[in-house]
């Protein structure tokens, strides 16, 4: 790497009794949930009481750490070494189980009752988009308010942009305070004098809406927005409040991400965002690194030799020139892919010298046990090729 | 067609979906390129609007409007046929819901209105259903439309870079998204209309997947959610930025003989050559292990019973001209 950035000590981050909160945020598909997983586990056995809230993580993932329901339930994580006191519960985020719950927490048994049988509450509160996100956000907050743990390791759902969960609670509240819900909520025959050119307007806009979706579309739209109204109030403050916990000095934000210029720039935009919402980054964690083998043979040279020997012709002296040609040609390949890995990675740390970065390099089989989270939280903790000279692991 | 049969000969709607990381769009794009032969105009459809499409293509990011990207490969590869003509356009449900207003009702400008007071909040917040049928709606609408009434289709393909497999049931499950918002209805009819198209042989959904094994389970557990969708057809299995074997499976399997290896090198001009053996040695072992486990995912995929295409890992980056490469590897494969 050209540039050479600050090293991001993850022990440092999970022995220090005063981080409460981690947070591992980036692009989907670059190993989050695992990683997230492996910090868990390592803070665990580091000593500290660990509760892992995970989003949609992948099953046998979920099996590794004896996950099998989405129970909204933290559970003991068997297996955990006990040794230095530490121990480890897991939990699968149930985002509907989660919205019904402060539903329930927050309006009479009437009205909820009457939310939770609402079409549009339940299209809400089991979709995908925005809902997962700040559910997750909530149950974090839940966790953290129970102080049953002195740590919570939480992943982020896999949102189609990274920056989604920061945005999605303010984005619900905003749309619960929206224009859209007062003229939803505004009763036909609203009779102030000064809104009377405003009510043409609002019964051109509910005359439109009905047209398209249909009335009985905007009617159930009408009751929903009516019987929650008396809700919003509770939502944003929790909304808030969430929002403050992850400024709040306890807490750290790993941006995860691979060496890939989709995810890069993905992780790019989330320390900036971060930053200008003062959300306390503790660096970027790059997975999957491929690093360069350790013989010292650049790729022009290797692939150079690789034809070198392609072009003799077969000579018994020299049985193995197929297969040196084929490793030579192997050899190049991997140096180009390590070469441009870390020219990907340079467009990043260039753009953010300051920012710790830890690499993980890639390994040849996917994580499916306590023992394989155990090892990527080993290799996570070592300095890489962005620590300092002389440490760097062989 | 041209001078032979592809796999999805009667396509119309290609929706291509994977796990994050597999590289989903640049499949989506190399497909496109691959259809784009012998004159032939398709539509680049990017339905979840991160501009991959444009930066892949290097172009600017792509506004809400169907425009002209790329030329598909023709000349040698394809027997002097000419290329086609790749129009790109970035879908998002502000746009889409403007074009269904303007479309349906005529109304644009009340389409103003209600952006102005969130209705695109409202969609995409309230009820998420409703944003997946306006976009998919506009990628149904392009691959019906005539370029003159009863006349010829204005793209003779489309291809859609969809969202990935944890949402993509529910992303092309249309009108059950919508029905339960609503039952009857024009929402509701045009949900309809839009799935009739998505579950219709013009509909094939294709998955990308890499040989690892998330990716795999995940292709594997999508094509199972899909097949549980009475009427959408699975397409073709793509999988992505495979590891070549550099020597045959025999050869691979066998031990290594460092200090033959060494002569080899050495006869190759090169110094060190010991160290440098026993090295490339290991790297050879790593390759011979990486290969097997590919193999193993490999055999798992076949289990899909579905057509898999293979494209290989192109360790400086995709650009262009690789784009191009993997679009005529499709093509060479009969995807395309």
């Amino acid at each position: 790497m050209t540039q050479r950035n600050p090293w991001l000590e993850t022990d440092r981050i999970i022995d220090d009794r005063r981080s409460r909160i981690i947070v591992c945020c980036g692009s989907g598909g670059v190993g989050k949930t695992t990683t997230a997983a492996a910090i868990g586990l390592r803070a665990a056995e580091r000593g500290r009481q660990v509760c892992v809230l995970t989003v949609d993580p992948a099953r046998r993932l979920a099996q590794s750490m004896g996950l099998t329901a989405l129970d909204n339930t933290p559970r003991l994580v068997d297996g955990v070494s006990p040794d230095s006191g530490g121990s480890l519960h897991a939990m699968m985020l149930d985002m509907k189980r989660t919205f019904d719950e402060i539903v329930e927490a927050h309006a009479d048994p009437a009205r909820a009752a009457q939310i939770l049988a609402n079409p549009f509450y339940q299209s809400l509160s089991s979709s995908f988009a925005g809902t997962q996100e700040y559910m997750a956000m909530e149950k974090l907050g839940q966790l953290r308010r129970s102080d049953e743990w002195d740590l919570i390791v939480v992943d982020t759902p896999p949102s189609r942009s990274a920056l989604d969960f920061l945005d999605a609670p303010e984005r619900l509240g905003r749309f619960l305070d929206g224009r859209l819900i007062r003229i939803l909520t505004t009763p036909a025959k609203a009779t102030r004098p000064f809104t009377k050119v405003l009510n043409a307007g609002f019964s051109m806009v509910t005359g439109t809406l009905t047209k398209i979706l249909g009335a009985q579309v905007l009617r159930d739209a009408q009751t929903f927005v009516t019987a929650f109204d008396t809700m919003f109030g509770g939502f944003r403050e929790r909304a808030e409040s969430t929002y403050r916990l992850l400024q709040a000095p306890g807490t750290a934000f790993l941006v995860v991400a691979a060496p890939e210029p989709d995810a890069l720039r993905e992780a790019s935009y989330f320390v900036e965002r971060l930053d200008e919402e003062r959300m306390p980054l503790a660096g970027l964690i790059l997975n999957r690194v491929h690093r360069p083998p350790t013989v010292p043979l650049s790729a022009p040279r290797s692939l150079a030799a690789a034809e070198t020997l392609e072009s003799i012709p077969n000579d018994p002296l020299v049985p193995a020139a197929g297969m040196a040609a084929a490793a030579l040609r192997l050899h190049a390949e991997r140096m180009s892919l390590s070469e441009r890995e870390q020219r990907v990675a340079g467009a990043f740390t260039s753009a953010h010298p300051a920012v710790p970065v830890a690499e993980v390099p890639a390994l040849p089989v996917d994580v499916h046990d306590l023992a394989g989270l155990r090892e990527i939280g080993r290799l996570l903790a070592l300095p890489g090729s962005t620590g300092p000279a002389g440490e760097r692991e062989s | 067609m041209t001078a032979r049969d592809t796999d999805w000969d009667g396509v119309r709607l290609h929706v291509v979906t994977g796990k994050g990381g597999t590289g989903k769009t640049t499949v989506a794009a190399a497909l496109a390129l691959a259809l784009a032969h012998g004159g032939r105009k398709v539509l680049l459809i990017e339905a979840e609007g991160r501009q991959g499409i444009a930066r892949l293509f290097d172009r600017p990011p792509l506004p809400y409007e169907e425009r002209k990207i790329a030329i598909g490969p023709g000349g040698n590869g394809d027997g002097g046929a000419p290329g086609g003509d790749l129009y790109a356009l970035a879908i998002d449900p502000e746009g889409a819901l403007l074009d269904y207003l303007q479309m349906f009702y005529n109304m644009r400008s009340a389409g103003h209105v209600l952006t102005k007071l969130g209705m695109v909040d409202f969609a995409t917040t309230i009820a998420p259903g409703l944003a997946d049928v306006l976009v998919t709606g506009k990628a149904t609408e392009a691959a019906r439309r005539r370029a003159t009434p009863g006349g010829k289709y204005k793209y003779d393909a489309v291809v859609m870079d969809a969202p990935p497999t944890g949402r993509i049931g529910r992303f092309l499950n249309v009108s059950a998204e919508v029905s339960g918002l609503a039952k009857v209805g024009p929402i509701r009819s045009h949900a309809d209309t839009v799935a009739n198209v998505i579950k219709s042989p013009q509909t094939a959904v294709h998955f990308v997947s890499t040989l690892e094994e998330m990716p795999v389970q995940e292709t594997l557990d999508g094509i199972a959610e899909l097949r549980r969708i009475k009427g959408l057809h699975i397409g073709g299995i793509v999988i992505n930025m495979a590891r070549q074997a550099v020597l045959s499976r025999e050869q691979l399997t066998a031990p290594v003989d460092v200090t033959a290896l060494a002569t080899a090198l050495g006869k190759a001009g090169l110094h060190t050559t010991e160290p440098l053996a026993a090295s490339l040695a290991a790297e050879l072992a790593e390759h011979a292990r990486h290969v097997a486990l590919q193999d193993g995912e490999r055999a798992d995929l076949d289990t899909a019973g579905q057509p898999v295409y293979e494209l290989p890992l192109i360790a400086e980056g995709v650009d262009l001209a690789a784009l191009y490469r993997l679009a005529r590897e499709l093509r060479a494969q009969g995807a395309a």
